[in-house]
């Protein structure tokens, strides 16, 4: 970098950018090169920053290193997902090894307090027997690597929680298109608007780009947070925790994260969201007891759940519109018109 | 013995987070001492106790928290020495965010929160910057995307240090925390050693106990903010 001019280092790399731009230092004049430039910086501009010339320049070197090298844990395509079985709270062991591909979606039952969420963080941070369950993560057959787990730019597990809310004070918009920079997406690029679209597709309420993040409702925020993590996180591994009542549509959300080949993981009580699943894992004391697949019967059992489902928000429609609800509740599809004659 | 040195703001789960490294350190076989270093008061020092470990409190009082630490260190260490321990945890009190604690040569752990916003990683100076590794707690409450851009922006301000995420009710990432203070290096004296980064400094008539405001009092090292309309 040393004879390059500095400006064309920063131009290049939206991260040097930034980098400088939170020391607080003046804009490098154009045409400096990077070595010039360091050595003309002051001592107080220097304790001022707090890095020594030679902090700041090994900083300078990595953060060029990291945007123009691709890590290779973003590389790499996840085709399963396996959890090695730990221990329960009565000290039980639990089946040797479950193994779940990428496009699947696995649920996760079980009553409040046996575990479910503890599944989802062992997941969440790859364990390595070092949770009080005493599972193990592997990632495509092997263990993940250290770059795997703590690379942080490129984590392989994004989560989607009740306990989770957007905190900081921006709009939508201008939050997304901060995320869409991180991800080094193209600025041209329309992805925050697909986001948005998406988003209000998958709950009741619209919202816009200006609205401020901490002002959306709880199925917005929702809608929102699943809609960003399909289009925009790079994350292979999707964690779902207790969204029924989110309001947002499930098999919608659920869908629109399988196309994209993701590892889905959902824990939930809703029988919906449940037989959505492709196999459902049954958590009992704090270990899994039970793995089952969705069989045809219960898929069929899905699609009443579904009209029921489907009734049930046309309900919620009328009363959002004023109307009152007297007329006799039909559980069932909606009436297919007569074909013309 | 491994020393190893935790600094972070104020309130971003430190204390919370190395109870349950200390605990991790402890069970596997090392003897631990601990030295919690805060500014006004600390009831820290009761809860490392209760895991069994002997602990140091030193309270800087009236005097820069930093300063305070680095004029002591060396004397934390021939205490921990002194008491046999194969591992001492010195936390420090992270309170101007220009903090500097960290040590040439001895292992420097920055914890920062998800829930201080999602620029703070660029408003820390050396005591994240020049950090080894950075451990990032409250992770689980705020959204994927906020942790993400939060990530982002610790990876600029630091682009060396591994980040570990962190959750010091759960325990998650203290075992390996515990894994890298057991390969951090092992130091016999901090004499001679030096300090990463100087630490803020000011010497004027304020720090020996001026309380009068106005010009006259402004000597020494004394630097004024600019009013002009920026071009």
């Amino acid at each position: 970098m040393n004879d390059v001019p500095l400006a064309a280092t920063l131009h290049a790399s939206s991260r040097i950018s930034a980098f400088l731009a939170g020391l607080g230092l003046p804009d490098p004049p154009a045409g400096t090169p990077a070595d010039a430039w360091l050595a003309g910086l002051s001592e107080t501009a220097l304790h001022d920053v707090g890095l020594d010339r030679e902090q700041l320049a090994a900083h300078l070197h990595l953060l060029l290193d990291a945007a123009t090298t691709v890590p290779a844990a973003a590389k790499q395509a996840i085709h399963t997902l396996t959890i090695l079985g730990g221990h329960g709270k009565d000290g039980e062991r639990e089946p040797e090894a479950l193994v779940i591909k990428a496009g699947e979606i696995v649920c996760i039952v079980g009553p409040t307090g046996s575990g479910k969420s503890r599944l989802l963080a062992d997941v969440e941070c790859l364990a390595q027997g070092d949770t009080p369950s005493g599972r193990h993560i592997l990632l495509n057959d092997a263990l993940p690597t250290a770059d795997q787990r703590f690379a942080p730019d490129c984590k392989l597990v994004a989560q989607l929680s009740q306990n989770m809310n957007f905190v900081v004070d921006l709009k939508v918009g201008a939050f997304l298109a901060m995320h869409a920079a991180c991800r080094q997406v193209d600025p041209e690029s329309d992805v925050t608007e697909r986001i948005i679209a998406i988003a209000n597709t998958l709950a009741g309420e619209r919202f816009c780009r200006d609205v401020p993040l901490t002002q959306l409702s709880g199925g917005q925020a929702r809608a929102l947070m699943i809609a960003d993590a399909a289009l925009l996180s790079a994350s292979p591994i999707v964690l779902i925790d207790e969204i029924e009542n989110a309001g947002i549509n499930r098999r919608q959300a659920l869908d629109l994260l399988v196309s994209k080949e993701k590892v889905v993981l959902v824990s939930t009580h809703d029988p919906l969201l449940a037989l959505l699943g492709h196999r459902r894992v049954i958590v009992h004391h704090g270990r899994i007891a039970d793995v089952i697949t969705t069989s045809e019967a219960e898929k069929t059992v899905l699609r009443q759940l579904e009209d029921v489902d489907a009734a049930i928000a046309a309900l919620r429609d009328r009363l959002r519109r004023g109307a009152r609800i007297e007329d006799p509740i039909i559980w069932g599809p909606p009436p297919v018109a007569d074909p013309p004659a | 013995m491994r020393l190893v040195t935790v600094a972070g703001p104020p309130s971003v789960g430190k204390t919370s987070l190395f109870l349950k490294v200390a605990a991790r350190l402890r069970d596997d076989g090392a003897q631990v001492g601990v030295v919690k270093f805060d500014a006004l008061s600390t009831t820290d020092d009761v809860a490392y106790a209760a895991l069994g470990l002997p602990v140091r409190v030193g309270l800087s009082a009236g005097l820069c928290p930093d300063h305070f630490f680095v004029s002591n260190i060396d004397d934390c260490v021939a205490w921990g020495k002194q008491t046999g321990r194969d591992v001492l945890i010195v936390e420090t009190a992270g309170l101007c965010n220009r903090c500097s604690p960290h040590i040439r040569g001895v292992l420097a752990i920055c914890v920062v929160d998800n829930l201080a916003g999602i620029h703070t990683p660029r408003k820390i100076g050396p005591m994240l910057r020049l950090a080894d590794v950075v451990a990032i707690t409250k992770g689980d409450i705020v959204s994927q995307a906020e942790r993400e851009v939060f990530a982002f922006n610790v990876r600029l301000a630091n682009p060396r240090a591994p980040v570990v995420w962190c959750n010091g009710i759960t325990g998650q990432g203290s075992v390996d925390l515990a894994f890298r203070i057991q390969a951090a290096p092992r130091v016999a004296t901090l004499e001679a050693h030096h300090l990463r980064f100087s630490m803020p400094s000011a010497v004027c008539p304020y720090c020996v106990g001026e309380t009068a405001i106005g010009e006259t009092y402004q000597r020494g090292n004394v630097r004024k903010m600019s009013f002009e309309e920026s071009a």
